[in-house]
Formats: structure tokens, sequence, C-alpha cells
């Protein structure tokens, strides 16, 4: 019975591990210079010596999605921060205390995410202007209401247990019968919040670079190589297919491990 | 008589509010000895837990007096399944009170749980597993452990035993009678069960609709009814026998 929710773990671990060490790696090797430029290798199809092949410019497609992944990667994994941390501490305060602040705040939440967030976001960075923490900023505020929905929803579900009352009779403060005795609770749920906002992030960030409003150009992200190919799809298709396989196969990884998280939550309770 | 250590007297209580405002608890007068189990039994809805909130000072709209002469006082709750924490060992769960009570050396945490456990027939290698690895007898004794671990004097138990089997019930009552004598404690023990009410209290106080309708001793009550609510409580709990 339980084989197949296994399987979603496996591979999904399996596949965000690898993506997480390509990124890593990234960091801090590269087989070519990421920005140089060679002229003798304008185009260059996937070979030995490129395995991802070249762009139109001669730059290796390889060495440059090492380094793109790294910038979605940490883009990705601040807005996360941003959205999850002050998401988490609105929802539990807003889930634990209820009442019309709580009322309020869901209201206003309801309104930001009436709207689709990689649009607000253009709007935020058209008037604070482009670059990295614009982005970060920008995305992380929007990515708050979900995460605050979400663990104000768990909240709810626990704040009238008993063993929350008994918590509260035996003189523990509201707040670490927030923090300690009920967010140990809501960990499964929350992993599997964090998976899917990531993903948003990831594919958030790509979007917005390929709109030509993200990070700096002189920063490739995979976004950002996904709209510089746009223009030489059928000619040098490589400069696509390379770095999209990336943000897919990253995504896959981590929805599969949410999946997998959720199940295997869903069977033990 | 000693100073009670639960002074009752003409306590009123609401839920809700506005319109909604119901009268839950209406004119009930008791008082609990030190030492002494004072039993309530009553229908469902009959205002029981009400009852107990409120001397746990978790119902605040009431009227009347309430005196309790105990340092916080703790309470059992009916299913040891909702009532510990599913995410934390026993260990910790143990531990919690103690350190809500200011104790902050960890040694000295450890220590007083690991002599509390033989008290609540507990063993050591329980303390590191999770509520979900126990049985529902094993977890009532974990959640009473943690009830008494902060030396309340006071505890109120609603319906302590009736998630349990009957073999389970007659263990856990025995267990909480040897406690009461071990650490000198008073129960306010809530329960639909009049055998086991019987077991277990001195007296009992039998509420209906809100109401305290007859309180007495538990053999004159049970040999000499006077409300005729009582007599249909005892009649009903003849016709399982
Ligand atoms: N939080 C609440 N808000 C509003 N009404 C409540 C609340 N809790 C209980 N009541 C109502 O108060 C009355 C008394 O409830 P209480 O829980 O004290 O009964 P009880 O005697 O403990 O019953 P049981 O044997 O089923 O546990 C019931 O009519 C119940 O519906
Ligand atoms: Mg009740």
């Amino acid at each position: 019975m339980g084989t197949h929710r296994n399987w979603y773990l496996t591979i999904g671990m399996t596949l965000t591990a690898l993506m997480l060490i390509y990124m890593v790696v990234g960091f801090f090797w590269t087989p070519y210079v990421p920005s140089a430029i060679s002229a003798a290798d304008r185009g260059a199809k996937p070979s030995i010596k490129h395995l991802f092949g070249c762009d139109s410019m001669g730059r290796d497609i390889f060495s440059r999605t090492l380094e793109g992944a790294g910038t979605t990667l940490t883009i990705a994994l601040a807005v996360l921060a941003v959205g999850a941390v002050c998401g988490l501490v609105i929802g539990a305060l807003c889930g634990y205390y209820g009442g019309p602040v709580d009322a309020l705040v869901m209201r206003l939440c309801d309104a930001v995410a009436a709207f689709p967030s990689v649009l607000l976001a253009l709007v935020v960075l058209a008037v604070t202007g482009p670059g990295k923490y614009n982005v970060i900023g920008a995305l992380g505020v929007l990515f708050i209401p979900s995460f605050a929905r979400l663990v104000r929803g768990e909240f709810l579900k626990y704040r009238d247990r008993d063993f929350v009352q008994s918590a509260r009779l035996m003189g523990v403060s509201d707040l670490r019968v927030i923090f300690v005795h009920i967010l140990p609770n809501t960990w499964p749920v929350l992993l599997s919040g964090l998976a899917i906002g990531f993903n948003n992030a990831v594919l958030a960030e790509a979007s917005m670079s390929y709109l030509g409003i993200g990070v700096n150009p002189t920063e490739p992200s995979l976004g950002y190589m996904l709209k510089d190919a746009q223009g030489v799809f059928f000619t040098l298709p490589w400069c696509t297919i390379f770095p999209a396989a990336v943000v897919i196969l990253l995504i896959l990884g981590v929805g599969l491990v949410g999946e997998g998280v959720r199940e295997r939550m869903g069977v033990a309770s | 008589m000693a100073e009670p250590i639960v002074h009752i007297d003409h306590l009123n209580s609401w839920y809700g509010q506005g319109k909604d405002r119901k009268q839950v608890l209406r004119d009930v007068s008791l008082d609990l000895a030190p030492g002494e189990v004072l039993g309530v039994v009553g229908e469902s809805g009959s205002g029981k837990s009400t009852l107990a909130k409120c001397v746990l000072g978790m119902v605040t709209d009431t009227t009347g007096t309430l005196q309790v002469n105990s340092r916080r006082p703790q309470m059992v709750f009916q299913d040891p399944y909702g009532s510990l924490n599913p995410a934390k060992t026993v260990g910790w769960i143990l531990e919690e009170p103690l350190r809500a009570a200011g104790v902050k050396d960890k040694a000295e945490r450890r220590q007083k749980v690991a002599d509390f456990l033989p008290l609540v027939g507990l063993e050591e290698e329980h303390l590191s597993r999770k509520p979900a690895q126990l049985s529902g007898g094993q977890r009532q004794r974990v959640a009473i452990a943690a009830a008494l671990i902060q030396g309340s004097k006071l505890i109120v138990l609603d319906e302590p035993v009736s998630a349990l089997d009957v073999t389970l019930q007659a263990q856990i009552l025995r267990l909480l009678a040897d406690l009461k004598e071990e650490l000198g404690l008073s129960y306010l023990f809530i329960s639909h069960d009049l055998a086991v009410v019987y077991q277990l209290c001195d007296r009992v106080a039998v509420m209906t609709a809100g109401e305290v309708v007859e309180e007495g001793n538990v053999d004159t009550l049970y040999d000499h009814p006077r409300h005729p609510y009582t007599k249909k409580l005892l009649d009903a709990s003849l016709a399982l026998d």
C-alpha cells in the first residue's frame, strides 16, 4: 500500500538533491567564465567541449546555466524566506487569537491574492526599478498572503485542542504555546506549502527575468537566458532547451517532494 | 470543618454574547474540602464540564462566589489522544509543566520526571516515545502525571476513564485513588457513570439543566435518593448491570 507514496518522496528528493548540487557547484566552479565571449564558438552545437553548446555570442551555455541556476536559487530562497517567515508569524497570530484584527488581515490577504503575483510584482518593480533586491522584496511580500492563510488554517485547527488548553492551564505563555506547542504539529502542511512556494518563486523569478524586469542582465538567471534565447529558438534550440530543462527538473523535484510529504501526512492522520 | 479548597456559592454562568447569551449554570452552590473527592454526575449537556471550566478559570462570564484555594488547579481530560501533544515525546510533555513553573535546570527536571514515573506506573523507556506509540491506558497515565507534576493539590477530572475499556477503567481509578492518598489531593470528578462515581467519590452532586438538584454523601444518596431525577439516574444504571 505504502509503496507508491514513497516513490514520490524518493524520486523528488533525489532530483532535488541533484539540482541543488548543480546549483551549488555553479557558485564555485564553471568550465568557462559564464560571460566570456568566444568568437570561434558562436552558436556552437553541444559537444564534448561545450556540453550544452554556445549561444549566438559564443558564450558557453553549460557555464551559464550553472551560474544562472545559482542566481535563480538564491532569489527563490530569499523570496521564500521573506514570504514564509512573515506569513508564518502573521498566520500564527491571526489563527491563534482570531478576532477583528484577524478578520481585517485576512481581508487584506484576499485582496492581494486576487491578483497574479507576477503582475503585482511588475507594478512594484515599475516603481522601484529592477535589481535583485527589489525583485526579492516585491515577490517576497506578495508571497506572504498564501503562507499566512495556510498557517492560519492550521492554527485554527489546533488552538482549541485539549493539549493546548492543558498547556495554558499549566501557565505556558501564549507565544510559547504558539511556537513551541502548536507549530511543530503543522510542519507537514507547512513543508508542502514551502515546496509549492519555492516552485512559484522560481517560476516568478524566471517569468520576470524573461519579461526583462528581473535581475540585472549582467548576472545571468535562468529566466534571463530564456529571454535571450527567444530570437534563436529555431536556429540554436539548445540555448532554450537546457535552461528550460534545469527549471523544469528543479520544479518537478521539489513538487514531488511536496506531494510526497502531503501523501505521507494524509496517511498518518 | 477545614477551609474548603473550592467554595462555590450561588454561581451562575453563561455562554455566548448578546441575544445568543445562554445561561448554563444556575445557582450552583458546592464545597470541596481538602482531601475530598466530589463527584458530579448528570446527563449530557447538564453543565458538568462548564462547572469544571469555571473552577479552572476558563469561563469568565459568571456571577456569584467562586473561591479556589489552590495554586494552579489542573485538569485531566477525557480523551488522552487529544490531551497530549502529538508532536512531542513523553519526556518533553512531562518536563513542560516544570519548565512552565520555572524549573530552569534540566537535570533537576529530568530527576523530578524520573521520580514521578513509578508513581503513575510508567517506565523510563516510555520517555522517548511519542503519544501515538503508547496504549490508551499509558497515555492517560502520562496525562495524569503531567497534571500532577507541578504539585497542584486540586485536580479536575472530566470523564477521565470513559474513553477506556472496563479493565483499564478499574486500573486508572485505583491509580487515582492511590495518588490522592499519597499526594494529599482533592478531586472534582465529573462522570456520567454512577458505578465509577461510587468507587472513587466521597460525596456526589447531581446536576440537571445547569442546576444541582441533589448533593450528599455517596452512600446516603445511593441508598436514599430524594430527588426524582437522582432516582431516575440510579434506575437507569441498575438496569444496565
Ligand atoms: N463553548 C460553548 N459555547 C456555547 N455553548 C456551550 C459551549 N460549551 C458548552 N455549551 C453548552 O452548554 C451546555 C452545557 O455544556 P457542558 O459541556 O457543560 O455539558 P456536560 O454536562 O459536560 O455534557 P457532556 O456530558 O456531554 O460532556 C450545553 O447545552 C452546551 O451545548
Ligand atoms: Mg462534558
